[in-house]
C-alpha cells in the first residue's frame, strides 16, 4: 500500500476522484471456498462469466480460462449455474485449506 | 433596491425565501409545525413559479436521502422538517455532512417525544449539534427570512462545504405574524449567484466514487477535514453577513450584542427569546440596571473566542438553554459557553437556566425577574437551575 495521505490531501467527503477503482481493492482473501476448473467439461456457454457477481471469471478471446482469485469470493454461484458437458460439472468448488 | 415590506409568518417567511432561491430539488415530508414550509413551497411548484423538482417522499429519512442524492447529484437541494421528523433523519444528517454536500435545510424547533409535544424547544436541532451541519438560529420571521438566502451561499462556499440548518423557535416565530422587508427576486438570485458543484455525479466525463468506505486508515482524517470547514465557516459566515448588510442594509454577525459592553449581568440566549429580552434590557437600562444580551446566532461552528472576549468583563452572566443534555453539567450552550470562558484571565461568575422546555412560556416577568436576583446576587453561579418549571 502506498503511503497514507495527510487529511488536507484527501478529496472531499471521501470522494474517490475516478472510476474503476474497485479492481485495486483485493476482496478474494475473505474466501472459504474456491472454484476449480475442469476444462475437459467446458462447453463455453459462459454462464459462470455472466453470472459471476464480481466479474472474477476470466475470459481469453471470448473463452474461459479460470478465475480472478484476488476478487472471487467463493459464493459458488458459478458452479452452481455451471452445465457441463454430459451433466458432469466443467467447475466445482473445494474448501479453502491455508 | 427596493424592498418589499411584508406581513409574513416564519414558515411563510422561510418558503419565500426558498422560492426565491429557486432550488433544483427540495425532498421533504410534512410535520408540525415546520409543514407550512413545504406546503407553501409545493404551491410554488404547482404554479409553476419556481422550476424546483419536488420529490414528496414517504418520510423524512428518505427526505434526506433524496436531498443527499440530489446534492451529490450536482443539485442545489433544499428541505425543512422538526423535531420528531429531525430525529428519523438522524442517520442522514451525519452522512449530509460527511460527503460534504451543501443542502440547505429549515427547522422548526419544536420538543422531541416523550411525552408528546408540538411546541417550541432546542432539543431536536441540538441533538444534531455534532453531525457537521452549520447551525443558525433566528430571533424573527425577518432574520429567518435572511438567513436562508445567506445559508445558501455559506453551504455552497468552497472552503466551507457542508450542509446548513437555519432555524426557528415552533410557533413562536413559525406561526407568529410580522412585518418582513423581503427582497426582490432579482436581488436574491444574484447574491446567491451560480450554483457550481465542484463535482457532480452527473458528470459522465469525471467519474467518481461518492460513500465509499473508511476503515481506521482515514475515517479520522475525514471528521479532521471537517473541523477545519467548521472553522473557515465562521469566517465566512460572518464575509456573507457583512456582504448581505452592504447590499440590502441589515448586517449579520456570529453573535450579536445588546447593551453587552458596558453591562454588569447579562443573558445569553438564542432565537425569540432574544427579542424578549431586549424589551426587558430597555426597560432595566431606563431605572439605570446596567442589563444586557448576548444573542447567539450561529451555534455551529461555535464562535468561542468571539464569546469569550464579549463575556469576560462581565460581572454576572446567566446562560439560557431551551433544551437540556439531561444528566449532563446543564444545557448545551451553558457547558459551550463556560468552557469557552475557562482560558480567560477575568471570568464572570456564570450559571445555567434551562427554561421553556416543551413550549413552556417565559415572559418579561421572568426574564426581568432573572436579571434582578443576577444583581442580587441569588443565582448560584457555576450551579444550573429551572426557570419555569413547578418544583
Ligand atoms: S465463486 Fe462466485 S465470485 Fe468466484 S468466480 Fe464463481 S461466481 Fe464468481
Ligand atoms: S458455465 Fe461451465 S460450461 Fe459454461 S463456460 Fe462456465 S465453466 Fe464452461
Amino acid at each position: 500500500m502506498s503511503e497514507l495521505k495527510k487529511y488536507k490531501e484527501l478529496a472531499l467527503g471521501g470522494n474517490i476522484e475516478k472510476g474503476g477503482t474497485a479492481v485495486d481493492f483485493k476482496t478474494g482473501d475473505w474466501r472459504s471456498s474456491r472454484p476449480i476448473y475442469h476444462p475437459e467439461n467446458c462447453i463455453q456457454c459462459l454462464f459462470c462469466w455472466v453470472y459471476c457477481p464480481d466479474s472474477a471469471v476470466i475470459l481469453k478471446d471470448g473463452k474461459v480460462t479460470g478465475f480472478n482469485l484476488d476478487h472471487c469470493k467463493g459464493c459458488g454461484i458459478c458452479a452452481h449455474e455451471c452445465p457441463g458437458k454430459k451433466k458432469v460439472k466443467a467447475i466445482t468448488m473445494e474448501e479453502e485449506v491455508k | 433596491m427596493q424592498k418589499i415590506i411584508l406581513a409574513k409568518t416564519g414558515n411563510e417567511a422561510m418558503a419565500l425565501a426558498m422560492k426565491q432561491v429557486n432550488p433544483d430539488v427540495v425532498a421533504a415530508y410534512p410535520i408540525t409545525p415546520a409543514t407550512e414550509i413545504v406546503q407553501i413551497f409545493s404551491q410554488y411548484v404547482a404554479d409553476g413559479e419556481v422550476k424546483t423538482e419536488f420529490v414528496a417522499v414517504e418520510s423524512e429519512h428518505s427526505a434526506m436521502s433524496a436531498c443527499i442524492g440530489s446534492a451529490a447529484a450536482g443539485a442545489r437541494t433544499m428541505t425543512g422538517t422538526s423535531s420528531q421528523g429531525l430525529a428519523l433523519m438522524y442517520e442522514m444528517i451525519y452522512i449530509a455532512a460527511g460527503l460534504r454536500l451543501p443542502i440547505v435545510m429549515a427547522d422548526v424547533n419544536r420538543a422531541l417525544s416523550a411525552p408528546i409535544n408540538i411546541h417550541c424547544d432546542h432539543s431536536d436541532t441540538m441533538g444534531c449539534r455534532d453531525a457537521g451541519w452549520i447551525h443558525i438560529f433566528s430571533e424573527n420571521a425577518q432574520e429567518a427570512y435572511d438567513s436562508m438566502i445567506q445559508a445558501v451561499r455559506i453551504a455552497e462556499h468552497q472552503d466551507v462545504r457542508l450542509p446548513v440548518m437555519v432555524t426557528t423557535d415552533g410557533f413562536i416565530i413559525s406561526h407568529g405574524m410580522e412585518r418582513i422587508d423581503t427582497l426582490p427576486d432579482a436581488d436574491v438570485q444574484s447574491f446567491i449567484g451560480k450554483y457550481d458543484p465542484m463535482m457532480h455525479l452527473l458528470d459522465v466525463k469525471k467519474p467518481f466514487t461518492v460513500g465509499a468506505i473508511n476503515l481506521t486508515d482515514y475515517y479520522f482524517e475525514h471528521r479532521r477535514a471537517m473541523v477545519d470547514a467548521q472553522n473557515n465557516a465562521l469566517k465566512v459566515i460572518k464575509e456573507v453577513g457583512q456582504e448581505f448588510g452592504k447590499k440590502f442594509d441589515t448586517n449579520y454577525g456570529l453573535i450579536e450584542k445588546y447593551q453587552l459592553d458596558d453591562a454588569e449581568v447579562a443573558i445569553v440566549a438564542l432565537g425569540s427569546t432574544c427579542g424578549t429580552s431586549k424589551v426587558v434590557i430597555d426597560k432595566l437600562r431606563q431605572q439605570g440596571v446596567k442589563a444586557g444580551l448576548l444573542k447567539v446566532r450561529v451555534f455551529r461552528p461555535f464562535p468561542t473566542e468571539e464569546i469569550a472576549r464579549a463575556l469576560e468583563n462581565i460581572r454576572t452572566v446567566a446562560v439560557l438553554d431551551r433544551s437540556d443534555s439531561v444528566g449532563g453539567f446543564g444545557g448545551p450552550v451553558f457547558t459551550e459557553i463556560r468552557s469557552a470562558l475557562y482560558g480567560s484571565a477575568k471570568k464572570p461568575q456564570i450559571s445555567g437556566v434551562v427554561y421553556g422546555l416543551g413550549g413552556r412560556e417565559i415572559d418579561m416577568e421572568q426574564i426581568e425577574g432573572l436579571f434582578m436576583d443576577l444583581k442580587a446576587g441569588k443565582v448560584k453561579a457555576d450551579a444550573v437551575s429551572y426557570l419555569g418549571v413547578r418544583e
